[in-house]
């Protein structure tokens, strides 16, 4: 019996998603076709994909298998977490202190990159944003926030 | 002569000194980001969208256009010179295009690319001042009923010319349409799928989705298989094509512009189905097809211009039914919003000069890449050698701060992790991001115009189908129904996985 795992997983996701969707959705009122209430294409599209995780699982039985592939788990960890330290810390730390976090802490997502290539990464990539978005196109941010003012 | 006056106007906006200048910096930034390897014109226009915020609408659109055609042709610089395509509609580019750049042609085949995007963009401009003005006026008679079959069509032929599984595709679309619904019931001003959390009150925002699918999940994607060796970047010497390259490139040059054009105005998105299509094309009229994939002039002429014709006429339906027909126009609907025009076919009414002002400044913009670009190819390679390492932590910041700068909203910026992880799973899974991402765009749309239509027709479905009383809807629902039994049917289905894999650069 063969089994294509990829197309199983990517089946058994979106059965999962969509019954997620249906548990976010069961109190919204459902209404009449005529009348739709908020609840009703939701629920729709909910049941569509369901049925589609469904067959695409269904199908993957008897297919030849696909590789998965490994998981770049230091790339995830560290490039993930870089746009939420952003965005947690660019209104209290401002502009410059929170580029300088985004490059230098994702820089070491590659295995290649040492701590002395990511601090010349960060700070010519601080410099550079600075210039164009606070100098040069003047959006409305601070260099530095209120929590690293002295 | 209509089409002579709307021409004028549009040029004389376009040729405005304000709107020439925001048309070059659009087509420089865009070349210039886009050339960077592993940047498609999607990522490359989602990161640089925010830059354009502060500008007034029309010069803001002028941009954009300039930053979409400015990347794709950044892009094929990248599939010829290091064989790595940033987006699948120039990946066939890189086929012929890097075996003639490591013949030591890569001259002729990026003049090649340059001039076969001219010649198309030009033509494709005025197929726009032609199509536009008839297609918008039968889309101001459009009422809901219409509305929503025109959005199934659309979605629909997005699935025919997605990459992959017709099935998975299809999955995404309606996923797209399921997280497009998050926020407040715009009839009943009931929260939906908010979790309690007043920041999604007004929906995902939706640049960050764009940020997430197309830009953090590609690093992601990209450092699963991160290379030791630097790429191999061919030497440019040489740029003008050889009497004879340009003999072979005139009728490849004129076939691939007529097809990009056609599948171009589907909506759907044809850019990147013409480039195959092209080059499927020219391999099986050519009277030396074993010369394709070892550096064929014709391999490169052809899915240029089409390409760039597709990616040119896509405007078609963006400009006057309001309907994106790729991932770049469903952004370019998304700056119209945020810039306060109501996407559809009001726009031409009650903007003409924004309408034919960016129409035309395609063609300008168009003229400004061949001139800028043949010179400074040298800049260009230059920039191949970046390493990747390098550019990763610059497309995060850069992503970061274009979402932050829409709503200051730290939330959206939780948003574009949760959907980086989320788009690098599907991308494992074989899943394409760019049916979600308009699954996304449509989705209100979708929904208000059922509800509207369902309502008018006092709860009868058959409204949709009834082709005495609404046949614009009967046909366009017609159309999408041939178009899904199409791709079922199992001699058509083997066709398209032969078109799309055999331009799949190995």
């Amino acid at each position: 019996m063969t089994l294509n795992r990829k197309d199983l997983i990517c089946g058994l996701l979106f059965i999962v998603i969509g019954l997620l969707f249906a548990y976010g959705g069961k109190d919204l009122p459902l209404g009449t076709a005529f009348r739709m209430g908020p609840g009703y294409f939701p629920m729709v599209l909910c049941g569509i994909l369901i049925l589609l995780g469904l067959i695409i699982a269904f199908r993957s039985f008897g297919e030849v298998d696909s590789p998965l592939g490994g998981v770049p788990w230091r790339a995830l960890l560290l490039i993930l977490p870089a746009t939420v330290i952003f965005g947690y810390g660019v209104r209290g730390l401002g502009l410059i202190p929170a580029v300088f976090l985004v490059g230098f802490s994702s820089a070491f997502a590659s295995r290649q990159t040492g701590p002395i290539f990511a601090f010349v990464l960060a700070v010519i990539l601080t410099l550079f944003c600075a210039g164009v978005f606070y100098w040069g196109l003047g959006l409305p941010m601070q260099l530095f926030g209120p929590w690293v003012r002295f | 002569m209509d089409l002579l006056a709307n021409l004028a106007l549009g040029l004389s906006t376009a040729f405005a000194p304000e709107n020439l200048l925001y048309c070059f910096i659009g087509v420089l930034l865009g070349t210039l980001v886009g050339v960077l390897p592993g940047l498609g014109p999607t990522a490359t226009t989602a990161m640089l969208l925010p830059i354009t915020f502060a500008l007034e609408p029309t010069p803001a659109l002028i941009m954009l256009a300039g930053i979409y055609y400015g990347a794709q042709y950044g892009g094929s610089t990248t599939a010829i010179l290091i064989n790595m395509p940033g987006e699948s509609s120039s990946a066939v580019t890189s086929v012929d295009g890097y075996q003639m750049a490591r013949q030591g042609r890569a001259g002729p085949a990026l003049a090649a690319a340059a001039i076969g995007s001219f010649f198309a963009g030009t033509v494709a401009t005025f197929l726009i001042a032609l199509f536009a003005p008839p297609l918008t006026t039968i889309a101001l008679e459009f009422g809901p009923p219409e509305y929503f079959s025109l959005v199934v069509l659309g979605l629909v032929s997005s699935v025919a010319l997605a990459h992959g599984s017709v099935l998975k595709a299809i999955a995404m679309i309606v996923l797209g349409l399921l997280l497009g619904v998050v926020g407040t019931d715009i009839y009943t001003g009931t929260p939906r799928f908010t979790l309690d959390q007043l920041e999604l009150a007004d929906g995902i925002n939706f640049v960050a989705v764009a940020a997430g699918v197309f830009g953090v999940a590609e690093i992601l994607r990209n450092m699963e298989t991160e290379h030791t060796r630097e790429p191999i970047i061919a030497k440019v010497a040489g740029l003008m094509p050889t009497r004879d390259d340009l003999r072979r490139m005139i009728a490849p040059v004129l076939r691939g512009t007529f097809i990009g054009s056609a599948l171009g105005i589907l909506p759907g998105g044809g850019a990147i189905l013409s480039s195959f299509a092209a080059y499927t094309i020219e391999k099986r009229i050519s009277k030396h097809p074993e010369k394709f994939g070892k550096g064929a002039i014709e391999g490169v002429a052809a899915p240029e211009s089409a390409n760039n014709a597709g990616a040119q006429t896509s405007f078609i339906p963006m400009l006057t039914l309001g309907i994106p027909a790729n991932p770049v126009m469903a952004l370019m609907i998304g700056a119209m919003i945020i810039q306060g025009i109501v996407p559809g076919p009001n726009v031409s009414r009650e903007q003409p000069e924004l309408f034919w002002g960016v129409i035309a400044s395609m063609w300008v913009g168009n003229l400004m890449l061949v001139i800028l670009n043949l010179p400074l190819i040298g800049i260009w390679v230059r920039l191949l050698r970046i390493p990747y390492r390098a550019l990763f932590p610059a497309i995060l910041a850069f992503a970061s701060i274009g979402v932050w700068s829409v709503n200051s909203n730290p939330f959206d910026l939780y948003a574009i992790a949760l959907f980086g992880a989320l788009g690098w799973v599907l991308l494992k899974l074989d899943c394409e991001p760019a049916p979600l991402l308009l699954g996304f765009v449509l989705g209100p749309l979708l929904e208000e115009h059922l509800r509207r239509a369902m309502i008018i027709s006092r709860g009868d479905p058959t409204i949709f189908v009834n082709f005495a009383e609404r046949p614009i809807s009967a046909i366009l629902l017609m159309l999408s129904a041939i178009a899904l039994v199409i791709v079922f049917l199992p001699a058509i289905a083997k066709k398209r996985e032969e078109v799309f894999e055999e331009s799949d650069p190995v």
